[in-house]
């Protein structure tokens, strides 16, 4: 198979944490099916950090959700193979989705508003997830709520664990949604753009903890977000996601420094950053494309500059002109 | 033709070029905090404590600080979105309020575009109605506003033939921003405050709607405040910046030096937390620690003292004073560290 190095690697000792192989999230209603995920296939190591990249509505946070099973079941239909752990996600029951979310695999969101019960305390939310788990005592959940208020680094952590959520700023509200997920030790932690409702100075903070947290306890993280700059900080590898596929992906310095794809290449040449000011800025015309009519061929095509017969007709394979750096356009080599 | 020139050949002109286009004086606005027996007044929110700055002719004042640090209670100040509790806004060099020029005259000269595309149009009429509704309460014959909507259309690059009849919830998010942006035009401004005008579209449309508004600057001749915390688009769009930080000014100048040479720690941190996008150099450590604080009990003396690291006695002490290095310096900032005498160790002598 084509896509040999991104999804199996023949020679390392450990399995992958995540493999995912030709995933499609499909949202069926009376009006209309919208593709939001067209075939998605990676793994993911041990210890490793997968930064997806992509804009508003390109699949990677339906992607991030369906690796957990945290859409809507009946609206949605999940294909392809999604395993976490080794074990097969989509054919897990609800027990052992509930086992699974929380212990092995954890998941951070964007508003820790909304992801943290108003009417409970930090603490009663933290010891909550390890009693569920764990089974432990609930004077033990308690002690390593304390721990792990530390460990996020939240200061007076004791007096914290008495706080409502609404009580906090936003900084300590996110660190305290990641000390809830990494209550139970996850091998495997999902992050839906944490840091971007977050001020520039804060932001910094949480994703240095972040990726501090990463190494020392050594999670897979996948990370989504919109900012190139936040993947240049963190990711080992960067996925870069185009109406619902991976249109690009590969280590962190290749497809930052050298990216192959038209719509990498446009979105960092887009995204304005210093000594451009009184410069036009390389604005990628168009938007994206509906995902309920999606075009046949490069979704990108209609916004390339690039843009062929072939590119509108047929769907670009993926391409290797390095090994681990992929892109699909048919300007590429390999 | 510069922005300060072509403003002056506008006859609505009336102070001359030199004349800023708008000055703010000492500016305020406290939010009560209600609360308790009877519900009196527990705590105050210092949004905008006495803020000072202007904006001459023709040239686009940038506004950054992070959440809470009164950027968009100063913008709705300007717009008398909200009434001030104290300080003055002179408009050409006409005090705005009783006596001076009236908040309908005011209104049709200062526009504003806000973060959220959607909730700021109406959902319910189709948006060439939306744009051609402001001139016609302002008098303007119907069939002329709509006619002029149309052209707005064009001039923001929606074609009107197929968009003006449109609905928003029929547009994404960069083209109800066009829409907002054609709006603001309508009565023909001389202010646009854009008040986080691209925080909530996607990087390739952001990219197409700043260059927008550069275009329609130049062509409309007109002078904008923008507000936003992405220092980022400020330092692209900018002539001048002003840094703030819990409701207060902490520093002001032309962009170059802001960006090239901040002298407030605050500034300096700021710019330093903004990711490379080279992962070759990776941050090692956050170049400030913790949360801003709360604007309901600020720190005495200098707001940000509690999060600096060269805090001395004098910074709990004494606000220092928003000021220059030299005579009628362009560039000031509100730090004892580059006030001469201030007491601080490090300040120049």
């Amino acid at each position: 198979m084509q896509t040999a190095t991104l999804t199996e690697r023949p020679g390392t000792a450990t399995a992958p944490l995540v493999s995912v192989r030709d995933m499609t999230v499909k949202f069926v209603s009376k009006d209309a099916t919208v593709h939001a995920v067209n075939g998605v296939t990676f793994s993911l190591d041990p210890g490793e950090v997968l930064v997806i990249l992509g804009e508003s509505g390109s699949g990677k946070s339906v992607s991030l959700r369906a690796l957990m099973r945290l859409l809507p079941p009946r609206k949605t239909q999940i294909g392809g193979t999604v395993q976490v752990a080794g074990q097969d996600v989509l054919a897990m029951d609800e027990a052992a989705l509930t086992d699974l979310r929380g212990g092995q695999v954890a998941m951070i969101f964007q508003e820790p508003m909304t992801a943290l019960d108003p009417v409970f305390t930090i603490g009663q939310q933290i010891a909550e997830t390890i009693i569920r788990h764990e089974g432990v005592s609930r004077q033990a959940a308690d002690a390593r709520a304390l721990e792990l208020l530390e460990l996020v680094q939240i200061p007076s952590a004791k007096r914290r664990l008495g706080n409502y959520p609404h009580e906090l700023s936003g900084g300590l509200r996110q660190r305290a949604m990641i000390s809830i997920a990494l209550a139970c030790r996850p091998k495997l932690l999902l992050a839906d753009e944490p840091t971007t409702a977050l001020d520039a100075t804060v932001q910094i903070q949480i994703l240095l903890l972040l990726r501090k947290l990463q190494t020392e306890l050594g999670m897979g993280v996948i990370f989504v977000t919109h900012d190139l700059g936040v993947a240049g900080e963190i990711a080992d590898r960067v996925a870069v996601m185009y109406a619902g596929r991976f249109i690009e992906s590969g280590p962190v310095s290749e497809v930052m420094l050298r990216p192959l794809h038209p719509y990498t290449q446009g979105l960092m040449n887009s995204t304005v950053h210093a000594g451009l000011r009184g410069t036009r800025l390389a604005a990628i015309p168009g938007a994206p494309p509906n995902l309920a009519r999606l075009p046949t061929g490069c979704a990108f095509a209609p916004r390339c500059a690039y843009a062929e017969d072939v590119c509108r007709s047929e769907l670009p394979t993926e391409r290797y002109p390095i090994p681990e750096h992929m892109a699909r356009c048919i300007r590429v080599d390999g | 033709m510069t922005g300060t020139e072509a403003a002056a050949l506008d006859p609505r002109d009336r102070g001359g070029p030199a004349q800023p286009l708008l000055i703010v004086n000492d500016l305020k606005r406290h939010f009560p905090i209600k609360g308790g027996f009877l519900n009196r007044t527990v705590a105050t929110v210092q949004a905008v404590d006495g803020i000072s700055f202007s904006v001459m002719k023709g040239e686009t004042l940038g506004i950054v600080g992070e959440s809470g640090c009164g950027k968009s209670t100063t913008a709705r100040l300007l717009m008398r979105l909200l009434e001030p509790d104290g300080g003055e806004v002179i408009f050409d060099g006409e005090p705005v309020g009783p006596g001076g020029m009236a908040l309908s005259e005011m209104r049709r000269q200062i526009q504003m575009v806000f973060q959220d595309s959607y909730a700021s149009l109406n959902p319910r009429l189709p948006i060439e109605d939306s744009i051609a509704f402001a001139p016609a309460v302002h008098g303007v014959p119907k069939a002329k506003a709509r006619a002029r909507a149309r052209d707005l259309l064009a001039a923001v690059g929606l074609a009107p033939e197929q968009f003006a009849r449109r609905y928003p919830h029929e547009l994404s998010g960069g083209q109800r921003q066009r829409v907002n942006i054609a709006r603001a035009l309508a009565l023909e401004p001389r202010v646009i405050v854009l008040d986080e005008p691209v925080s909530a579209l996607d990087k390739s449309v952001e990219a197409q709607v700043l260059n927008l508004l550069v275009d329609l600057k130049r062509d409309f001749s007109l002078t904008y405040v923008f507000i936003s915390h992405d220092l980022n688009v400020v330092q692209f769009i900018s002539d001048r910046v002003l840094v703030m930080y819990l409701g207060q000014v902490a520093e002001v100048g032309p962009v170059a030096s802001i960006y090239g040479g901040p002298r407030h720690p605050y500034t300096r941190a700021l710019l330093a937390s903004r990711p490379s996008m080279d992962p070759a150099k990776r941050m090692t450590e956050p170049p400030l620690t913790g949360d801003p604080p709360n604007p309901i009990n600020p720190p005495s003396g200098c707001r940000f003292r509690t999060r600096c690291t060269f805090a001395e006695e004098v910074c709990a002490a004494r606000p220092p004073p928003l000021a220059g290095l030299v005579a009628h310096d362009a560039h000031l900032a509100a730090c004892h560290m580059a006030a001469k005498g201030s007491g601080h160790s490090r300040a120049p002598t």
